[in-house]
Formats: structure tokens, C-alpha cells, sequence
């Protein structure tokens, strides 16, 4: 188990927003998140980043624990956060450069992977000229450079319009083939749950907790076919069901 | 079509100003407004011509005194905003005596600082400094506290430090700020300077101001006039240049 969040509880104030929240994630593993906006899946993902500290619970990464503790998890935000000023080599080299490592040689060892990423070609342009699917593929490739074990991915194509996202999954789930990145991610579109997910958490009520937890079987890689099929209805009938009982 | 109709539009001011500039001769020529009231656009020319030398070597001080007061101010409007966007306590504290130090007028505090620095270079410099920091200062803060909080969250996710989410996102963030306060620091360091030089010196375009009105040599003052007033146009054009320079972002070919 190369992640584990146990018993999370935190409030603001009166408002209680988790409630004894525990999720796992096992290496090379993609799990995700699903719930309805607001139910404090972001608060979650703060806390585990280590940017907020829970009222009560513990983050474990490897077996030590993290809580409170930032810098350990790569943490893509819903925003693409892309520094206008710098070039998208430079922003995505950015990780490597705050660790220390001298600008050339983050320029280069960012450099090799834009191709993989489908960005090649734009390494000296700035974020204003690139269209919002390359920008959260640019935002994608500069989380996977902070190199760490683990990512969380708050909503990555949330902002894209139904065919770039559609295209952006397909090309998502062949990257991570290939990356074999221990993932976490937020999303509120039951269809990207089931595409993406080897595992899918349900969160929901007030304040929140896991619901349900739900594996996907679908060997990989998954096609835009999968989509259309009798178990993908199966799935998206079990998750609707959880939804509606509450 | 579009192009040429751009070039127009382009062209309106200098159509304005020379429009004004014939009036304004009409009026001398026509003897409406008495030649020693009012000397003519063409007498102001020959009287800067015929000065040449003499205002080259005023602009020469006067444009030390400015830039010495620019260099300066600019680094104590910058320190100024970093320390009140760093320490909250500070800005508390800090900016409403800023904000003092301007609403008294350079004309009042000019004389004290003669009185203090006596009649050389250093109480232009002095002013020159008190009234260029704070555009600057003002200017930078707001681009430091303008930055996305999110991307405050995710420089700390990758563990950067304070220094690192100044240099690379605060500072930057701030350039367009900065360079609006630039524009405005530069044009109020000539006319400071001036002012300066105007209440109390020995060399500069301000203490030429006062020698030609005291002869009463009327084009000769609007010589002057209109030197300071283009080099405060050049210097402007400078500061344009280089923020087109230093910010290629804000320019660059959209290929969506």
C-alpha cells in the first residue's frame, strides 16, 4: 500500500465537512474520487497534500506519516495554474528548478517527455498560445515532473468541452500505461469514473463520507468502445443506484 | 482598408497638435494676444534653436539629477513593497505614512530640502526620490497581493520556499504594475527635479527657467517648456520600450 489516509475528520468552523474518511491507493493503481460538487472532495485532497491539517486522522505515505506535511504528493489543482510568464518548457521544468536542479538540465529532462505528452513543439511558447486541452496536458506533464510516488489530480478535464475531454481520456489512459503513476483523482462525471478507475470511492452526505467503494474489472488498456458496452451500463447502474439511495 | 484606416486613427493626435500649433500662430500673427504676452510657435523654435547649447548643458544636469532620483527611488519603492507584502505588521504601519509622504506638495517640502542639502545636486535628488518611490511602491504591492492564492497552494505543494513563490510568481505577476508605476515614477522625476532646481540652484533646466522669466524672454521660457516636456515623452517611450521587451508573453502570436 503506497498510500493511506485513515479516519480524516475536519470542520470549519460549524460546519463539519469530513467525517472519518479512509481511502487506500496500492502502487501503479488509478483510483478515484467520485461525488457531487461540494461534498469536500478538494478539502480532502488538501489535506492529503498537506496544504490543510485535519481535526483528526493520519496520512500515510509508504508506511510514514505525512500529515500536514506538503511537498511529498504531486497535486494537480482544477485549475491548470500555469505561470503566464514563463514558456511551457519552463513551466513544466518548474518542479525540477524549485528542487534545486540548475535550469538547463530541468529544461532538458523536462524536454524528453513532450512528445510522450503531446506537446511537442510548443517548449517556447507561453500558456496563452496553447488551446485548454494542451494546457492541462502541459499541467499534467509538470505534475508528473515533481517525480513524486503519488499523484492527485482534482478534476483534471473538468474545463474542457465534451470532445477534447473525451480525447484527453483516451490519451490519458495510454499515457498512464506507459507511466505507471500511482494516481488519485477527483471527478464528478460517473462515465470518466468508470473509463479511467481501477477503483472508484463514492462520497457523498453531509458531512461526507465513503459510501461505497466499487472496483472496475475492465482489463486495460480500455477503449472509447468500453464506453458502450453492457458492463459499462452495469457499472453506471450500480453507481446510480448509490446516488439515489441517499 | 482596415490598415489605412488605422493609420488615420493614428495620425488624430499629431492632427490635433498641429492644428493647435496654426491657431496659436494665427492668434500672434493676427496681433490678437500682444507679442510680449504670448511670443509664437515660430519665435519659440528660433529661441531654442539659438539656446541650443545652453539647454543641452541644463538637460544634461537636470537628467543626472532624475536618473540618480529614479535609480534610488525605484529601489526604495521596491524594498517598500517587499517588506509590506512580506510582513503584514509592516504594511499596516507603512503604508498609510506613504501615502502622508505624498499629499504634501514638492513645492513646500523643496525649500527645507536646500535649507538641509544645501544648493548642489542632493536636494534634487531627495526629492526627485520622495516623489517617484511611491508610484512604484504602490504599483508593486498590488501586483504582489494580486497573485491567484491557488497558485500560492501549489508552489507550497512543490515545496517551494519563500524566496522561490516570490521570484518565480509574485514578481513576475507584478511587472505590469511595475511598469505602469515607471512610466508615471519617470515623468514626475524630470518635473520634479525641475521643481527642485526652480526654488533654489546653480545649473539645470529649472534654474535656466528662472533666469529666462526673470528677463522676461517669454519664448525663451517656452523653449524650455517644451524640452522638459519631451524629454518626460522620451523617457515615457524608454519605459514602453522596455516593458514590450521585458514582457514577450503579453504579445506573443495566439495559433489556436
Amino acid at each position: 500500500m503506497i498510500l493511506q489516509a485513515e479516519h480524516i475528520t475536519k470542520a470549519y468552523g460549524e460546519n463539519q465537512v469530513l467525517q472519518n474518511v479512509s481511502v487506500t491507493l496500492q502502487e501503479g493503481e488509478l483510483v478515484c474520487l467520485l461525488g457531487v460538487s461540494g461534498v469536500g472532495k478538494t478539502t480532502l485532497f488538501n489535506i492529503l497534500s498537506g496544504l490543510t491539517l485535519p481535526d483528526s486522522g493520519k496520512v500515510l505515505l509508504e508506511g510514514n506519516d505525512i500529515t500536514g506535511k506538503t511537498g511529498y504528493l504531486s497535486y494537480m489543482q482544477q485549475k491548470d495554474l500555469l505561470l503566464p510568464h514563463k514558456t511551457v518548457l519552463d513551466n513544466v521544468a518548474l518542479p525540477l528548478v524549485l528542487n534545486g536542479v540548475r535550469k538547463r538540465e530541468a529544461r532538458e529532462r523536462a524536454a524528453e517527455y513532450f512528445s510522450q505528452f503531446g506537446l511537442a513543439g510548443t517548449e517556447q511558447q507561453y500558456p496563452v498560445q496553447l488551446s485548454g486541452g494542451m494546457r492541462q496536458r502541459a499541467a499534467l506533464l509538470r505534475t508528473y515532473m515533481c517525480g513524486d510516488k503519488v499523484a492527485l489530480l482534482d478534476e483534471p478535464f473538468s474545463a474542457l468541452d465534451t470532445l477534447t475531454r473525451t480525447g484527453m481520456q483516451e490519451w490519458y489512459l495510454k499515457v498512464m500505461e506507459e507511466i505507471k503513476l500511482s494516481t488519485l483523482f477527483i471527478t464528478h462525471d460517473i462515465d470518466e469514473a468508470i473509463l479511467l478507475s481501477d477503483r472508484i470511492y463514492i462520497m457523498s452526505g453531509n458531512p461526507a463520507g465513503i459510501s461505497a467503494e466499487l472496483v472496475v474489472e475492465e482489463p486495460k488498456p480500455r477503449s472509447g468502445e468500453f464506453l458502450l458496452s453492457d458492463t459499462f451500463m452495469e457499472y453506471k447502474r450500480r453507481i446510480k443506484r448509490n446516488f439515489t439511495l441517499r | 482598408m482596415k490598415r489605412q484606416r488605422s493609420i488615420i486613427s493614428n495620425c488624430i493626435p499629431v492632427f490635433v497638435i498641429l492644428g493647435i500649433l496654426v491657431i496659436w500662430q494665427m492668434i500672434c500673427i493676427t496681433g490678437l494676444v500682444p507679442g510680449y504676452m504670448l511670443p509664437s510657435p515660430i519665435e519659440v523654435i528660433q529661441a531654442f534653436i539659438a539656446d541650443f547649447p545652453a539647454l543641452m548643458r541644463h538637460s544634461r544636469v537636470t537628467l543626472l539629477e532624475a536618473a540618480l532620483g529614479l535609480v534610488c527611488g525605484v529601489t526604495l519603492g521596491f524594498l517598500c513593497a517587499a517588506l509590506m507584502d512580506s510582513f503584514e505588521p509592516v504594511r499596516k504601519g507603512l503604508y498609510p505614512i506613504l501615502v502622508l509622504t505624498q499629499t504634501v506638495p514638492p513645492v513646500a517640502i523643496a525649500p527645507l530640502l536646500i535649507l538641509w542639502f544645501s544648493y548642489g545636486i542632493a536636494p534634487k535628488v531627495v526629492l526627485v526620490v520622495l516623489v517617484s518611490f511611491f508610484p512604484i511602491a504602490v504599483g508593486l504591492l498590488e501586483g504582489f497581493q494580486s497573485v491567484d492564492p491557488d497558485m500560492i497552494r501549489l508552489m507550497r505543494s512543490m515545496k517551494a520556499n519563500r524566496w522561490q513563490i516570490f521570484w518565480h510568481v509574485k514578481f513576475p505577476n507584478a511587472l505590469g504594475e511595475f511598469f505602469s508605476g515607471l512610466k508615471i515614477a519617470v515623468s514626475y522625476s524630470v518635473v520634479g527635479a525641475v521643481i527642485a532646481e526652480w526654488l533654489g540652484g546653480l545649473e539645470g533646466l529649472g534654474v535656466y527657467m528662472t533666469r529666462v522669466k526673470k528677463a522676461y524672454a517669454y519664448d525663451r521660457m517656452f523653449a524650455v517648456i517644451f524640452l522638459v516636456s519631451a524629454i518626460s515623452l522620451l523617457l515615457m517611450a524608454i519605459v514602453k520600450v522596455a516593458q514590450y521587451q521585458a514582457m514577450p508573453w503579453t504579445h506573443c502570436q495566439k495559433e489556436i
